[in-house]
C-alpha cells in the first residue's frame, strides 16, 4: 500500500522536468530528424525531399569546407590538451604555495563569457595593430593577418580555444591526479626514480581514465564551436572560408537564409559525426586507458 | 625525506598565468584609451583614462536593458533548475516506481545529443506561442535539463537509506521528505548546479542570438555581438561593453571558486 503511494509521488516528482524535457529536447529531435528531409517554403511550411539535403551537402563546397574546418580545430585543440595536464601537475606538486591564486588566475577565461574573449582576441591577432604581430615582429617573425586570413584564422580561433579551456581541463586533472596515492610515488622514490620518472611512470598511466573523459568532452565541445568563430570573424571576411564550422553554417543556412530544412540536415550531420567519433573513442579506449 | 624544491613549478606557472591574464588587463587598458591610441603601432600599453568609453557604450546599444534582461533570464533559468532538477532527481535515486531505470536511461540519452538539434522545432514554438522577443523565450527551455537532474541524482544517492526509513515510521510522505530532510543535505551539489547554471546562462549566444533579435530583448552576449557589427574595429567602446558583461560573473567567481571547482571536480569523477 505503502509502496503504491511511493509510485505517485515518483511520477508526480518527475513529472515537470519529463514534460518539459519532452517538449523542448525529445520532440524537437523527432522534429529535427524529420525537418532534414524536408525542403522550406518561402512563405513557411515544407515539403519533403527525401535525401536531397544530405546528396546536396555531400557536394556543397561550403559543408565540407565547414567539415574539415570543424575538424582541424578539434584536432589543435585536442592537441593542447597536454598543456592542462602539464599545469594540473604543476599544481599538485607537494608544498607549492599559492596554488588557489594559480588556479584562480587559469580558471579566469572559464567563467568569462566566450563574446567578450573572442572581441578581446580579435583585437590582439589583428594584423596591423594587434599585439600578438608586434610581439612575433619582436623575435623578427612577420606574422600573418590571423583572423583575416584564411589560412590562419582557424589556428588562432584554437589557440583561443586551448588559453579558455586550459582552466577547466586543469581542474578535472587535477582532481584526478589527488585520486593517485601518494604512496605510490613514496615507493617509487624510494627506488631512486627521479620526479620525471614518477611523472611518466605512475602519474601518467593511473590518469587516463581522466584523460579519457577530458578528451571525449573537449572533443565534444569544439565539434560545436560557434560562440568564438562568430566573434573572432567578421560576417564578410573572406577567412570565413577557412573558418566556418558546421554550427556557423547551420546557423547561416537555418537563420540567415531561412534554408530550415538544410539546416536541420546539417544539425544531424554534426549528430551523427559525434556519434561516430565518441563510439570511436570508446572503443579506442581499451588500448590506453588504465582502469584499477 | 627532503622537501621537493617548488620553485621551477613557480616559474612556469607565473609564465602561464601571465598568458592566462593578459588579455583581461589588456581588455581594461584599452577599454580606457581614446580611438586613435588604440590602434598604433607599436601598441600603447597603458591607459589614457578616456572613462567616457562607458557612458558612450551604454548611450549606443541598451545596455542597461540587456544587462538586466541577463539578470533576469539567469535568475529564472537557474531557480527553475534548481526545483524541477532537484525534484527529478530525488525522485530518481529514493523512491522507487515502474519505468524509472527506462525514463532515466531517455533522460540520460539527451545528454549525448547536440544542442544544435533542438534550435529550429524549439524556434517554431517560439514562434508558434507568439514568444519571439520575450524573454520567457529565453526562459522556458532552460529550466529543463538532463545534466543537472543526473548531477543532483549522484549527490541523493550518496545519503544514508535509514534516512528515509526513520522519516516515513515518523509517518513523513515523500515530498516532506525531500523537502525538509533531504533538499538541506543536498546543499554542495544544489550550490555546484546552481553556479554551473548561472555561467552557463549568462554567456550562451547562439539561442538568444536566434529567437531576440530586438536590441531591448537582447541579452549581454548577443548584445556584444551586434556591438561588434555596430562599431567594427572601435576596440575602446567594444571593450567597455565587453567589461560591463563580464565582469559579474567574474566577481561571482572569485567568491565562490571554491564550490565552482569542486562541482566541476566532481563532474569529471561522476562522469
Amino acid at each position: 500500500m505503502l509502496s503504491k503511494r511511493e509510485w505517485v509521488w515518483g511520477y508526480l516528482l518527475i513529472a515537470p522536468m519529463a514534460l518539459g524535457l519532452a517538449v523542448f529536447y525529445l520532440w524537437p529531435i523527432a522534429q529535427t530528424l524529420y525537418l532534414s528531409f524536408t525542403e522550406s517554403g518561402v512563405f513557411g511550411g515544407h515539403t519533403w525531399v527525401g535525401t536531397a539535403n544530405f546528396t546536396d551537402l555531400l557536394g556543397d563546397e561550403e559543408m565540407l569546407g565547414a567539415l574539415g574546418n570543424t575538424v582541424l580545430y578539434a584536432v589543435l585543440v585536442l592537441a593542447g590538451v597536454p598543456v592542462a595536464i602539464v599545469v594540473a601537475a604543476l599544481l599538485n606538486v607537494p608544498g607549492l604555495r599559492g596554488m588557489s591564486v594559480y588556479r584562480t588566475l587559469y580558471f579566469l577565461p572559464v567563467v568569462t563569457m566566450p563574446a567578450a574573449i573572442g572581441l578581446t582576441w580579435r583585437y590582439l591577432f589583428n594584423g596591423d595593430f594587434g599585439a600578438i604581430n608586434y610581439l612575433l615582429g619582436k623575435l623578427g617573425i612577420d606574422g600573418p593577418y590571423w583572423v583575416g586570413d584564411p589560412d590562419f584564422a582557424i589556428y588562432a580561433i584554437a589557440i583561443v580555444g586551448v588559453w579558455s579551456s586550459v582552466g577547466y581541463n586543469a581542474v578535472l586533472f587535477l582532481a584526478g591526479l589527488q585520486g593517485i596515492p601518494r604512496q605510490y610515488y613514496e615507493a617509487a622514490s624510494m627506488d631512486g626514480a627521479g620526479r620525471l620518472r614518477q611523472f611518466f611512470r605512475i602519474t601518467l598511466p593511473l590518469l587516463t581514465p581522466t584523460t579519457f573523459f577530458v578528451i571525449v568532452i573537449t572533443m565534444i565541445n569544439a565539434l560545436q564551436v560557434f560562440d568564438l568563430v562568430y566573434l573572432m570573424i567578421d560576417t564578410t571576411s573572406p577567412a570565413l572560408n577557412g573558418s566556418r564550422t558546421i554550427v556557423y553554417l547551420f546557423f547561416e543556412k537555418g537563420f540567415v537564409q531561412n534554408q530550415r530544412g538544410l539546416a536541420a540536415a546539417i544539425a544531424v550531420v554534426l549528430l551523427g559525426l559525434i556519434l561516430v567519433l565518441t563510439a570511436v573513442q570508446f572503443r579506442l579506449q581499451k588500448r590506453w586507458v588504465h582502469y584499477e | 625525506m627532503s622537501r621537493p624544491r617548488t620553485w621551477p613549478a613557480h616559474v612556469i606557472l607565473t609564465a602561464g598565468a601571465l598568458v592566462m591574464i593578459a588579455p583581461f588587463v589588456w581588455q581594461v587598458v584599452v577599454s580606457l584609451q581614446t580611438l586613435p591610441d588604440s590602434l598604433r603601432v607599436p601598441p600603447k600599453f597603458t591607459p589614457s583614462w578616456e572613462w567616457s568609453n562607458f557612458p558612450e557604450v551604454f548611450r549606443s546599444v541598451p545596455l542597461a536593458r540587456q544587462f538586466v534582461n541577463t539578470v533576469l533570464v539567469t535568475v529564472a533559468v537557474t531557480a527553475g533548475q534548481l526545483l524541477l532538477c532537484s525534484m527529478a532527481a530525488f525522485a530518481f535515486a529514493r523512491l522507487r516506481f515502474p519505468g524509472r531505470g527506462a525514463i532515466f536511461m531517455v533522460f540520460l540519452a539527451m545528454l549525448m545529443v547536440p544542442g544544435e538539434l533542438f534550435i529550429i522545432p524549439r524556434y517554431e514554438i517560439m514562434q508558434g506561442l507568439g514568444w519571439l522577443n520575450t524573454l520567457q523565450a529565453l526562459i522556458a527551455p532552460g529550466v529543463f535539463g538532463a545534466f543537472g537532474t543526473f548531477l543532483l541524482r549522484q549527490f541523493f544517492l550518496t545519503l544514508p537509506k535509514e534516512l528515509d526509513e526513520a522519516a516515513r515510521l515518523d509517518g513523513a510522505n515523500p515530498l516532506q521528505i525531500y523537502w525538509h530532510i533531504m533538499l538541506p543535505l543536498v546543499r554542495p551539489g544544489l550550490l555546484a548546479l546552481g553556479l554551473l547554471t548561472v555561467m552557463w546562462s549568462w554567456s550562451s549566444l547562439l539561442w538568444p542570438l536566434i529567437v531576440n533579435t530586438d536590441p531591448e530583448m537582447m541579452t549581454l552576449s548577443a548584445g556584444l555581438a551586434s556591438l561588434r557589427g555596430q562599431f567594427q574595429t572601435n576596440f575602446p567602446i567594444l571593450f567597455a561593453g565587453s567589461v560591463v558583461a563580464s565582469l559579474p560573473v567574474i566577481a561571482l567567481f572569485v567568491f565562490m571558486q571554491r564550490q565552482l571547482i569542486a562541482g566541476i571536480a566532481f563532474t569529471g569523477s561522476k562522469g
